[in-house]
């Protein structure tokens, strides 16, 4: 993803002399082909995110289109302030892109664990946050976001994740991507973990349950038609998100759900606990040990299947107890 | 005191400038003892500095506030902004009667600078720390895209004690931000105490010295030499400026002049009038 993201702004620039790229001093190895043919669309800021994001500001006020770029938590919780007042409150083009968002970083410990990043920026009025699912969603989210005037955070994985859709991607922000189509379950994931979506998917389909799949790149504005309409076709959604249970994608469409005319409809969500990692692991360790693994989600649907299997019982039962 | 906007800046002339700051303290203490509001002592300390910058330095113009080739201006210390309503109602960027409605419930004048819905203020500012790095990315855009624009920038002593000032501090002289103008309001007295009590910064400007910044210590309440410093801007090519501006929090009114109680107190009627009658305005 952090490819596809330094191509296609490297692109955006070649066309933009508005689009300007600052990092807090990371992406070695990946900034500087565009650092040198695009030196005053450039500036490495230093180790110094609240500076990053206010300059950001400052410029986007004065007509460039600026991408924050840093890894984890340090272009959002370290400056959060500065987002909220300096980019949010002016509507500035200031586009937050972090690369590294869940356990990307896994090994290196609790403070490259981003795993609150999506509910507090999401909180923010103003914000668009978006979490694409591989480099085709990037790119085209990319493209996307700097199109669109007003602050944006875009929160990318790392490196290596594999590309998920086919040619002939139709990405829309706020819309979601209906990967595969099911009546049994609708399973919604952001960010890199549609491909265990997809993944468990295709293992329930063994088992006779047909699950829709939503990529549900866009948190916010989030696509409340495509999450109705899973509730009223499918009746039951299991969220997945690496993140946090508390405000991420789970929340944003338990609140849809609230909000919305679908009454009959059960939720699950798949995400970590509120707590931090206790023992050392890379990515994919600490995703499979702390609930996020392909089986934990396949029980989900299975205990939600269950339980509205009850229900329906229940309903249709004239004794009940 | 006339209700009509001045669409003319005072120029150079002293005498007009000083009557253009006598006029924003006189706002300010109505203002704010009509809303019972905090922040006088803070808006008389930057009254002579904001009537020079709007009377004459700066490059702006009432009838267009979002002319493109403007100077910008960022007042970082946002809870000053009464005395910034008020100099922007003088020359003109909004009627006089929105003063009248500052910090009131349905207005538009919050008590923090706010940019939404009223001409001429540049950025919304409230939490300390965030103008200096504002005004260094529009200084930035400017020196990248060829504007002659500058920025200026007003920041409080007590700011100063933010880490994000330190970063853009640094980041300014780094980047040959000649076109950016920091003014420190040094008044001396933060919110619980006095600077030296509180978080000493002394040596202040051997700290923005060594930072990489021209520095001039001026006395924030002479306007001749404040006039004879801006016209002298920068103070350094290829370096940013900043002007260590000494003033007394609340100058202007005897009662109020170096009193922390200023920061938080709006003057009931018995001290409206004795104020005012300091400023030489009938009651």
């Amino acid at each position: 993803m952090r490819t596809a993201f330094v191509h296609t702004v490297t692109d955006l620039a070649s066309h933009d002399r508005r689009i300007t790229l600052i990092t807090g001093d990371l992406g070695f190895g990946v900034m500087e082909g565009f650092a040198r043919a695009y030196p005053h669309q450039f500036l490495n800021i230093g180790v110094a995110e609240q500076n990053m994001t206010s300059v950001a500001a400052g410029m986007a006020l004065a007509g460039r289109v600026v991408f924050t770029y840093s890894i984890g938590n340090f272009p959002t919780l370290r400056c959060l302030e500065q987002i909220r007042n300096d980019a949010c409150y002016h509507m500035a083009d200031v586009k937050v892109v972090s690369v590294g968002g869940g356990f990307a970083y896994g090994a290196l410990g609790m403070s490259h664990h981003a795993t609150e990043d999506l509910a507090i920026m999401r909180a923010l009025p103003n914000m668009v946050v978006v979490a694409p699912a591989d480099p085709l969603e990037t790119a085209a989210a990319v493209r996307a976001v700097a199109a669109r005037p007003g602050p944006c955070y875009l929160r990318l994985g790392r490196a290596g994740e594999h590309t998920v859709h086919g040619d002939g991607l139709r990405f829309e922000l706020g819309k979601a991507i209906t990967v595969r189509d099911g009546g049994d379950v609708t399973l919604i994931s952001t960010g890199a973990m549609l491909e265990r979506a997809i993944r468990v998917a295709e293992r329930l389909d063994a088992e006779g349950v047909h699950a829709r799949v939503l990529s549900m790149h866009t948190l916010k504005p989030l696509d409340t038609d495509a999450v109705v309409a899973a509730a009223r076709h499918t009746g039951a959604i299991v969220t997945l998100e690496e993140h946090s249970a508390i405000g991420g994608l789970g929340s944003a469409v338990a609140e849809a759900l609230l909000d919305g005319p679908v009454r009959r409809v059960r939720l699950r969500r798949v995400a970590l606990a509120s707590r931090f990692a206790s023992t050392v692991g890379g990515p994919e360790y600490l995703r499979d040990t702390l609930g996020l693994s392909e089986s934990a989600i396949a029980e989900a649907v299975r205990s939600l299947l269950a339980e509205r299997a009850g229900e329906m019982s229940g309903w249709n039962g004239a004794s009940g107890s | 005191m006339s209700a009509r906007a001045d669409p003319q800046a005072p120029g150079r002339d002293a005498r007009a400038l000083a009557e253009l700051a006598r006029t924003v303290r006189l706002r300010t203490l109505r203002m704010t003892h009509r809303a019972k509001s905090s922040h006088i002592g803070t808006c008389f300390s930057m009254a002579d500095l904001l009537a020079v910058l709007y009377g004459h330095v700066l490059r702006v113009d009432p009838a267009r506030p979002d002319w493109p080739g403007r100077d910008r201006f960022v007042l970082s210390k946002g809870h000053g902004c009464a005395a910034l309503y008020a100099v922007l109602a003088e020359r003109g960027f909004f009627p006089t009667e929105w003063l009248d409605r500052f910090y009131q419930d349905g207005s538009n004048l919050w008590g923090h600078a706010t940019h939404h819905g009223v001409p001429g203020v540049e950025v919304s500012t409230g939490s300390l720390g965030h103008g200096l790095g504002l005004a260094c990315g529009m200084a930035l855009a400017a020196q990248r895209d060829g504007h002659s624009w500058r920025v200026f920038t007003v920041l409080s002593d007590g700011e100063c004690d933010e880490g994000s000032t330190w970063e853009a501090a640094l980041f300014a002289p780094h980047h040959r931000l000649d076109n950016l103008v920091a003014i420190i309001d040094y008044n001396k007295i933060q919110s619980f105490g006095t600077v030296t009590q509180v978080l000493d910064l002394e040596p202040l400007a051997d700290k923005w010295r060594a930072f990489g910044w021209a520095v001039r210590e001026i006395d924030g309440h002479a306007i001749e030499a404040i006039v004879d410093v801006c016209e002298r801007l920068p103070l350094e090519r290829g370096r940013p400026s900043c002007l260590i501006a000494h003033t007394v929090k609340g100058k202007g009114v005897s009662f109020m002049e170096g009193d922390l109680l200023w920061h938080y107190r709006s003057p009931d009627p018995d001290e409206l009038r004795r104020a005012l009658q300091e400023l030489g305005a009938a009651p």
